[in-house]
């Protein structure tokens, strides 16, 4: 008996059912249209974005928060076109995402047609693999296997572009069977002997350093590195994506090293004779001039993707591999022996007492970010999770937050993607009804991607998000200031319009605003107590206040510009 | 900078030349030759690819992220047969007919097309040999040349 024949869009709809996915977030549009009329009928919820973009960070944003796949829908063409910033968002910050995208008719593809791109051509350094489908019976296997690519290895973003006459040509279901993909297969386990070389050389260190990253946290491997470290006891810095995978505050967390890391972290690095570098990729903002990072180190070298490793530096182990397995087999080899890292550990403590991060919030004068960061955890809840844009504001939450569990802290850390706060935090809260989501943004930022605050309250998401108002392009501002001789050139933007509160009102969300040092308590406990609706709370601070320690781009990490008054030393 | 010969055996899918060729080109590297074709593999094709590099390491492991590459083998000049095969148009006439048909079959080209006034030569051998040949006949006035792009494959097992 042959099975009843669906339209290609009822497949793509049935295949999101059979993967289990619950949540989609997209924008319809012409030659997408077929696949959202089952999807009417269908218990998947989607979530409306009011620009592609901000659908994309949406699925970011969920898949950041859960480290499950995010699922982004979008129309051919300019829907499609909008989408290549959240995908290459995904690629660099190895975010698991897919991307289902309408295409115009196959005979019509390649005619400029209307609303036509070439969507595949334009997405194929964008993500991790695309496909272009030519018959609606491979739409659930295509699609199991962008699943499979999106999530394991190094995870990523994979788009599946369907023309409009496939997702209406009626087919039968045939059920998707996760092959054999002969070019695609991960390293998960890695070499013993490489774990052994890898221990013999912890084993002799005076001063490692555990430098760890995004990779512990797309691997959870957060339990295993809690207990390497604290066992053999060795000091841990984490970088921008990795905040929260080893918890701050614990005596061996130096927290995130590099362009704007704290000293002693920076400084750790120069200092120490062995780098063991988990899930990490020496990124630029890590190592400044890689000419001069950790110049006394040997390197251990982890990682799920071969490709990083020795890309930037030379690793004298090099390790092929994940996260959980490396950090798992390295406590299995060190076992029993004890590592004389007392002296070590007691000298960075000491440079964290010299060195502390600094600010001063006076009594009538304007607010520091960093003040109200720290007023505002004080109010929040254990696990809120806390989404940034970028920029300034981005640096002093990674500074000050204390992140204490992996996943509570999203940000674009290697594209650098303005924006990308608010429509995030939408993803990060379908996710998580209950939880609170801070959507901690800047000005600049927040206009990027503000219509955003239309979806929230029209699905009722009701994200908390706090403006830092500068009324400039703060980390632009800051760099005028230092490389361009104050000539403030197009970064600002004015402190008084929008009017930010009634912004929020028009769209349904609640406005607040702080000025002064005796507002923030009483307006955050404000903010926290709205869960029905957004609450957009716009807390308006100093434009001179400049981000630091700061190593300059291409410096060397042993020069750490601590203040304003080092600026001298440039 | 030496030559580096890099033979790829990838997935007969759409877009993977694509995939490679920009792979390649995004790390700023030319390739001086890239020639692709079936192989006895139902499915898997081969794309000798011929680039001036320091190292291929990294473009290797950037190729190999590659969901439809296979598998990339860095070939040792050593042990390696190339080949590359070439067809010329030369311009002829009566004075010279002769002279340049007996020259290009000196070399090891055939000609597989005479006319009145020009002649047309195929030649498959190695990329060197096809080099000589066309400063051979450059004097004549070479019409048009093409090269196939070179393919390599080990001697050793």
């Amino acid at each position: 008996m042959s099975e009843e024949k669906l339209s290609g869009a009822e497949l793509v709809v049935r295949s999101l059912e059979y993967m289990n996915i619950s949540t989609i977030f997209g924008l319809p549009g012409g030659a997408i249209l077929p696949a959202y009329d089952p999807l009417y009928d269908s218990p998947i919820r989607h979530i409306l974005a009011r620009h592609e973009q901000g659908s994309g960070h949406m699925a970011e944003g969920y898949a950041q928060a859960t480290g499950e796949l995010g699922v982004v829908i979008a129309t051919s063409g300019p829907g499609a076109t909008n989408l290549i910033t959240p995908l290459t968002n995904a690629l660099m910050d190895s975010t698991p995402l897919l991307a289902i995208t309408g295409q115009v008719a196959s005979e019509a593809i390649g005619n400029d047609a209307f609303q036509e791109a070439y969507t595949v051509g334009l997405t194929m350094a964008a993500t991790k693999h695309n496909y272009l489908i030519t018959n609606a019976e491979e739409i659930p296997q295509i699609l199991l296997e962008a699943r499979h690519i999106a999530t394991t290895g190094r995870p990523g973003p994979v788009l599946v572009d369907i023309p409009k006459d496939i997702l209406n040509q009626k087919v039968e279901w045939i059920e998707p069977k996760l092959v054999d993909l002969p070019g695609y297969k991960p390293t998960l386990e890695p070499n013993p002997k490489m774990i052994n070389q890898a221990a013999d050389l912890i084993k002799k260190a005076e001063k490692p350093i555990l430098y760890v990253g995004g990779g512990i946290i797309h691997s959870k491997a957060n339990e295993e590195l809690f207990e390497l470290a604290t066992k053999f006891q060795i000091p841990v810095v984490t970088t921008l994506m990795g905040r929260g995978a080893f918890p701050d505050g614990n005596e061996l967390c130096f927290e995130m090293p590099g362009m704007h890391g704290n000293y002693t972290a920076t400084t750790s690095i120069q200092k120490s004779d062995l780098l063991i570098a988990i899930g990490v990729r020496f990124d630029d903002r890590v190592t400044a001039n890689p000419k001069f990072f950790a110049q006394n180190a040997k390197v251990i070298h982890a990682d799920i993707d071969p490709a990083e490793i020795g890309k930037i530096r030379e690793p004298e182990v090099p390790i092929v591999g994940d996260a959980k397995s490396v950090i798992t087999g390295l406590i299995e080899r060190l076992e029993g022996s004890d590592l004389k890292t007392t002296d070590w550990i007691n000298e960075l403590n000491q440079m964290k007492k010299d060195y502390p991060l600094s600010y001063i919030q006076e009594e009538k004068g304007p607010l520091k970010v960093p003040f109200v960061l720290e007023e505002l955890q004080k109010l929040s809840d254990e696990d809120a999770i806390v989404v940034s844009g970028v920029g300034q504001h981005q640096m002093w939450i990674s500074q000050h937050w204390n992140f204490t569990q992996p996943n509570t802290w999203l940000n674009s850390g290697g594209l650098g993607t303005m924006g990308y706060s608010l429509p995030a935090a939408i993803g990060a809260q379908a996710a998580y009804p209950d939880r609170q989501i801070l959507a901690l943004d800047g000005d600049g930022c927040f206009q990027m991607t503000c219509q955003e605050l239309i979806t929230a309250s029209t699905e009722n998401i009701p994200i908390k998000i706090v403006v830092f108002n500068n009324g400039n392009h703060g980390m632009v501002r800051q760099w005028q200031k230092i490389f361009y001789k104050n000539r403030f050139s197009a970064s600002e933007l004015t402190h008084h319009t929008p009017d930010y509160v009634a912004l929020a009102e028009s769209m349904g969300a609640t406005g607040l605003r702080m000025i002064e040092k005796s507002d923030v308590k009483k307006v955050f406990e404000k903010m926290l107590e709205i869960n029905d609706k957004p609450v957009l709370v716009e807390c308006i601070v100093d434009p001179e206040d400049m981000v630091f320690p700061m190593v300059p781009a291409g410096g060397s990490n042993d020069v750490v510009i601590l203040n304003e008054d080092d600026l001298k030393k440039l | 900078m030496s030559e580096r010969i890099l033979s790829v055996l990838v997935e007969d899918k759409p877009g993977v030349l694509a995939r490679v060729a920009s792979t390649i080109s995004r790390r700023g590297f030319n390739i001086n030759s890239l020639a692709v074709g079936p192989t006895n593999i139902q499915g898997r094709s081969k794309m000798t690819i011929v680039t001036e590099l320091e190292s291929v390491e990294q473009v290797k492991k950037q190729l190999n992220k590659l969901i439809n590459v296979i598998k990339i083998v860095e070939l040792d000049p050593e042990n390696t047969i190339e080949s590359e095969v070439l067809l010329l148009k030369v311009s002829i006439n009566k004075d010279t007919q002769t002279s340049v048909i007996e020259k290009a079959s000196l070399s090891g080209a055939k000609s597989v097309d005479v006319g009145s006034d020009y002649a047309v030569f195929e030649m498959t051998g190695a990329s060197k040999d096809l080099d000589k040949l066309e400063n051979l006949l450059k004097p004549f006035g070479i019409i048009e040349m093409i090269r196939g792009g070179r393919i390599a494959i080990q001697t050793k097992l």
